[in-house]
Parts: C-alpha cells; sequence; structure tokens
C-alpha cells in the first residue's frame, strides 16, 4: 500500500507549523483542529498553495516538494482535486464550463466518463446550464466538488467544505459526501473543527493543535485515546463500523453485527449486509459488574477495561474493549471507586443509545 | 458644418487616442496587475507616479516632458542617438505624452478591477492545472472586462479632451499635432465662434454618448464606475 508522507515545517511570525505525517492512500483522512490550529494550512502545504520553506511530500511514491532539493512542483502541476470552503467557482462561466475548465487542460480521455458519473453521484445534473449567481451555496459546493473530482485526481483535498453552509444545507451534502466517502478510490484529505464531519466521514483522525501533531491515528483508536483532549470532551464518542445483520419489523428494530458481537437499532430500511457508521456517545454507556437480568435497556454487552483515567471534576473516562472494537464510557468517579474498576477486569456495559451515521 | 480642416483635427485626435489607449492597455495591464497584487515597497511610489497627472496641471506635465524629450533632455538624447530625432512637436511625441498623461484613467480601474478578482479564484484555477500565464488569460481578464472597458473609454476620452498638454509639446502644427481641443481654441481666438461651435458641439456629444454607455451598459457598478 502506497502512502502519502507529509512533512512540513513553516514561520509565519505568529503562526509556525510543524508536522510530520504519514496518511493511508486510502479513505478519509480528516484534519481535525480549532481554527488556528494549522489544518487549513498543513491542507494547503499539500496543495502547494502554500509553499513551506522546510518540506517533504510524497504521494504515490512520486515526490512533490523537497526542500532539501530544491523541489517543488507548483500546484497546476500537481494532479489533486481541491474543494476550497467557498465554492470558488468562477463567475463568468456557467455550471458545465466550470466542470469542464480543468477537464481541458489535462490530456485524459477518461475525463469526460468520469465527468459524467461525477454529476450524477452528486446530483448536478439539472444545473449544468445555469450561472454559479443562481446557485444555492449548496448547489455551489456540490459543482466545486464534482469540478475537482472531473480531473480523475490522484488525491482529493478538502477545505472545511461545509464550514460556510448553514445546518439545512450541511444536511443536504453529508449525504453526497457519505456516498463519495464509499465510492471514491483514492485518498482524501478533509479538513473540519466539526466533530459531526468526523464522525461521519473519518476513516483517519489527525488532530492538530498549534501548528503541532497532537494525533494521528484510524478513527475508533484516536477517539477513544484518553490522553487526548478528545476522550474528556462532553461531545466524547466512537464510532463503530457496522453491518446490517437482520430487520426485526415486529419491533421496528434492526439488529447490527460488528467485530465482537451485535447491537439493537431503531429499524433502518436498507438491504442485509449494508454497511453503516454508528456514534455511540461517552456519555450514554454506563458499566455494570454483572451482566443485568431484569433492564430496559436492549444493547447490554460484555466487555473489558482497557483504560481509565480520571478528571479533575466529578468526571471519569473508562476505555473499554468489546471484541476488538473500542468504546468508551463516562461515568462519575464516584461509582468508579464505589465499583472498584481497574483496568483488566471483565464487566457489562449497557447503551443508552447510539445514533446511525450513513 | 465642419470645414475640412477640422475634420482633419478631427481625425487626428481619434488617431492620437487610439494609438495611445492601445499603448495605455499594453503598459497598463501588467503595471495595474503587479500593482494590485504586490507588497512591494516600491506599490507606494509607483502609485503615486501613475497617479500624478490626476493632480498635476498638463502644463507642469508638458513642460517637463517638453524640457526631457528637447535636444538636451535625457529621453531626447536617446532618441536622437537612435536616429529618430526629437520627439516634441511630432505626432508620436503628441502619443508619448497623452499616454503619460492618461495612464492613471486606465491603471486605476484595472487595478480596482484586478483586485477585486482576490486570489482564490487563481488559486482554483491552480488547483484544475490552469498554469499562472493560462489562468491570467482564463479567469482574470474576462472577470476584469469590465474594468477593461471603463479603462479604455476613461483612457480615450481623457486623451481626446488634453489640451495644455498639447499645447506644450506638440504645438500646433496641421495635420501632426492640431487636435480638437486646440483646434476649438484657435478658432476663439480667430473669433470664428460658428465653427467653435460646431467643434465644441461634436466633442460634447462624444464625451456624453460614451460616459452614458459606460454608467448604463456595464452591470458590475464598483468596478465600471470608479468615479461615481
Amino acid at each position: 500500500m502506497t502512502l502519502i508522507k507529509a512533512r512540513f515545517g513553516l514561520n509565519y511570525g505568529d503562526f509556525s507549523l510543524d508536522v510530520d505525517l504519514t496518511l493511508p492512500s486510502t479513505g478519509v483522512s480528516v484534519l481535525f483542529g480549532h481554527s488556528g490550529s494549522g489544518k487549513t494550512t498543513l491542507l494547503r502545504c499539500i496543495a502547494g498553495l502554500e509553499h513551506a520553506a522546510q518540506g517533504y511530500l510524497e504521494i504515490n511514491g512520486r515526490v512533490w516538494q523537497d526542500s532539501e532539493r530544491k523541489v517543488f512542483l507548483p500546484t497546476y502541476k500537481r494532479p489533486l482535486g481541491y474543494v476550497f470552503q467557498e465554492a470558488n467557482l468562477f463567475s463568468h462561466l456557467t455550471v458545465l464550463a466550470n466542470l469542464h475548465y480543468g477537464l481541458k487542460r489535462i490530456k485524459n480521455n477518461l475525463g469526460l466518463i468520469k465527468l459524467n458519473q461525477t454529476i450524477d453521484l452528486l446530483g448536478i445534473g439539472h444545473l449544468l446550464a445555469r450561472m454559479p449567481s443562481t446557485l444555492s451555496g449548496g448547489e455551489r459546493q456540490r459543482v466545486a466538488i464534482a469540478r475537482a473530482l472531473a480531473l480523475n485526481p490522484e488525491i482529493l483535498l478538502m477545505d472545511e467544505p461545509l464550514a460556510s453552509l448553514d445546518f439545512k444545507r450541511k444536511q443536504e451534502i453529508l449525504p453526497y459526501l457519505s456516498r463519495l466517502h464509499q465510492q471514491l478510490d483514492i485518498p482524501v484529505v478533509y479538513v473540519t473543527h466539526s466533530q459531526q464531519e468526523v464522525a461521519q466521514l473519518a476513516d483517519t483522525l489527525v488532530i492538530l493543535e498549534e501548528g503541532r501533531l497532537l494525533a494521528a491515528g484510524p478513527l475508533a483508536e484516536t477517539q477513544s485515546r484518553l490522553d487526548l483532549p478528545l476522550a474528556q470532551d462532553r461531545e466524547a464518542a466512537t464510532v463503530w463500523q457496522v453491518s446490517i445483520a437482520e430487520h426485526e419489523r415486529a419491533y421496528h428494530l434492526t439488529r447490527v453485527t460488528f467485530d465482537g458481537g451485535s447491537l439493537s437499532l431503531p429499524l433502518i430500511d436498507v438491504p442485509i449486509a449494508t454497511a453503516l457508521r454508528v456514534q455511540i456517545y461517552a456519555r450514554d454507556v454506563s458499566i455494570t459488574l454483572v451482566e443485568p437480568s431484569a433492564t430496559s435497556i436492549l444493547n447490554v454487552l460484555p466487555a473489558l477495561i482497557s483504560e481509565i483515567t480520571e478528571g479533575r471534576d466529578s468526571q471519569a473516562v473508562v476505555q473499554l474493549l468489546i471484541g476488538q472494537q473500542l468504546l468508551l464510557a463516562h461515568i462519575t468517579r464516584k461509582s468508579l471507586s464505589l465499583l472498584g474498576l481497574k483496568i483488566g477486569m471483565s464487566v457489562f456495559v449497557q447503551i443508552k443509545g447510539t445514533s446511525i451515521l450513513n | 458644418m465642419l470645414s475640412s480642416e477640422d475634420f482633419d483635427t478631427l481625425l487626428l485626435t481619434f488617431k492620437v487616442a487610439s494609438i495611445a489607449t492601445t499603448i495605455m492597455l499594453l503598459v497598463g495591464t501588467p503595471l495595474a496587475w503587479w500593482l494590485s497584487r504586490t507588497r512591494s515597497v516600491w506599490k507606494g511610489p509607483i502609485n503615486a507616479i501613475v497617479a500624478l497627472p490626476l493632480v498635476l496641471p498638463p502644463t507642469v506635465l508638458g513642460f517637463y516632458l517638453l524640457v526631457l524629450m528637447g535636444p538636451t533632455g535625457i529621453i531626447g538624447k536617446l532618441t536622437n542617438w537612435l536616429g529618430l530625432g526629437t520627439l516634441p512637436f511630432t505626432f508620436y511625441g503628441l502619443v508619448v505624452g497623452s499616454v503619460l498623461y492618461s495612464l492613471p484613467f486606465v491603471v486605476q480601474p484595472l487595478q480596482a478591477a484586478f483586485a477585486m478578482i482576490g486570489k482564490q479564484s487563481l488559486e482554483a484555477a491552480a488547483t484544475l492545472r490552469a498554469s499562472p500565464l493560462d489562468s491570467f488569460f482564463s479567469v482574470v481578464l474576462p472577470l476584469a472586462k469590465p474594468g477593461f472597458i471603463t479603462a479604455a473609454i476613461l483612457g480615450f476620452t481623457h486623451t481626446v479632451g488634453e489640451f495644455g498638454l498639447v499645447l506644450m509639446i506638440g504645438g500646433n502644427i496641421p495635420n501632426k499635432t492640431r487636435v480638437v481641443s486646440v483646434q476649438i481654441y484657435n478658432h476663439v481666438e480667430a473669433l470664428e465662434y460658428t465653427d467653435a461651435h460646431w467643434l465644441a458641439g461634436c466633442l460634447l456629444l462624444f464625451s456624453f454618448t460614451v460616459l452614458l454607455v459606460l454608467y448604463t451598459q456595464i452591470k458590475s457598478p464598483t468596478m465600471a464606475q470608479p468615479f461615481k
């Protein structure tokens, strides 16, 4: 498997970036952090829109930048697709001409087939003759994504593509992004500060803080690392990859399986074996020492305590293993000591709520 | 009615203005682009120099050009050395003077238009495989079109309307440097008010018509109407 190797150092006086990162060549890598964490700057360095004084970038075995050998491929020579926060469509061109803009500049007759697929995938077929100024924010962003994808790029870079949209427009685009996620065979690097987008899209999670790399790794692993602020957050959660096992239509429920067990969820009307992401908030998970025999909670699973941290306030965070799956539970420190929870103990978790992400 | 002499001055005026406008667009486009993008310390001084003709009496500009382009001036020596003779009181001297005199009217609308394009569109073009030169022609020029129309119209009309500068470096030579504004002055001096009326009326109608087109037909208000 080829990798993306990125190492950048730059200094803008009040802001500096210093990261050394390896990303997988498949799936969505999300660069996550607060504003000022350097996530957009890092993405711009990958695109060559920012020229880091110290930098090394290798994608699919090809070097795009190597400051030691004075190699710097200008942006327009990099086989990438880039989606900006604002759609950045050319206002003097129709939607179709916008989509053709990049296509005309590559020598690749695969382009048109790819473009038609992309137009279908993003549902913009009815907009082709329109001018960008007549589109809604969500439509503009879908066109921008299609314009980037039409080039058949080796990597897709997305800089907070949803940040400038209101909640409704976000919900309109997220399904398209999820579809892309399932159908694209190229790596995507996606910048966001939204935990919802992380949960929905990330395969690999990269956390940045003040221009430094805080953590990078597979989503569930990184989400449940107790040494990171994410696990302490009120919104702390873990995302599981599950697949539909059966529908219990009488109760309006669906059973899904994962690597280590199964869960009952409210009915999801999709075919058996469909892959899904399920998000479980740490605050919705409680721990019991013995298997509860009489409980209204459906999802009770045996688990192994793998790690514990105690916060300064009333809260403790427990990391658990269910089969191969990691899970976080937020409980009180008082419960922690009353139950005498220790690393390595076998317990049961009760999951009060789940949310389905796609 | 217009005499054939008057007609010749009109023709000459439009010839000077057309050539000067073409040169101003060719020189002004890269200059305005540079001014709209640079963070160089030279931006301020260059901007000030380009804008000088806006505030300077045309006679002052004309006086310096006369001195510089004369046989003992730097430019005069250069043109002599090149075998071109000296420029004052020639058609091309008038063109050079017109270019300098009207340049701010071309550079400023272009600069405003370029500044409005912002770097985002250029970055988008770069991510879509367009080289900087390619994106200048495929993105910047079309987006700045209203600015170009404004620049061309203002540069042209302003050149048509010059007088003081023409008198200083062009003089009053029929078919070489005698432009409309000078001819009107000649008529008035000779108390030929009817002839002066005809020519003045032509200029008034012409100027009003192009400005009317400029202010009513071009949609993008901030770019097209820098002097509103």
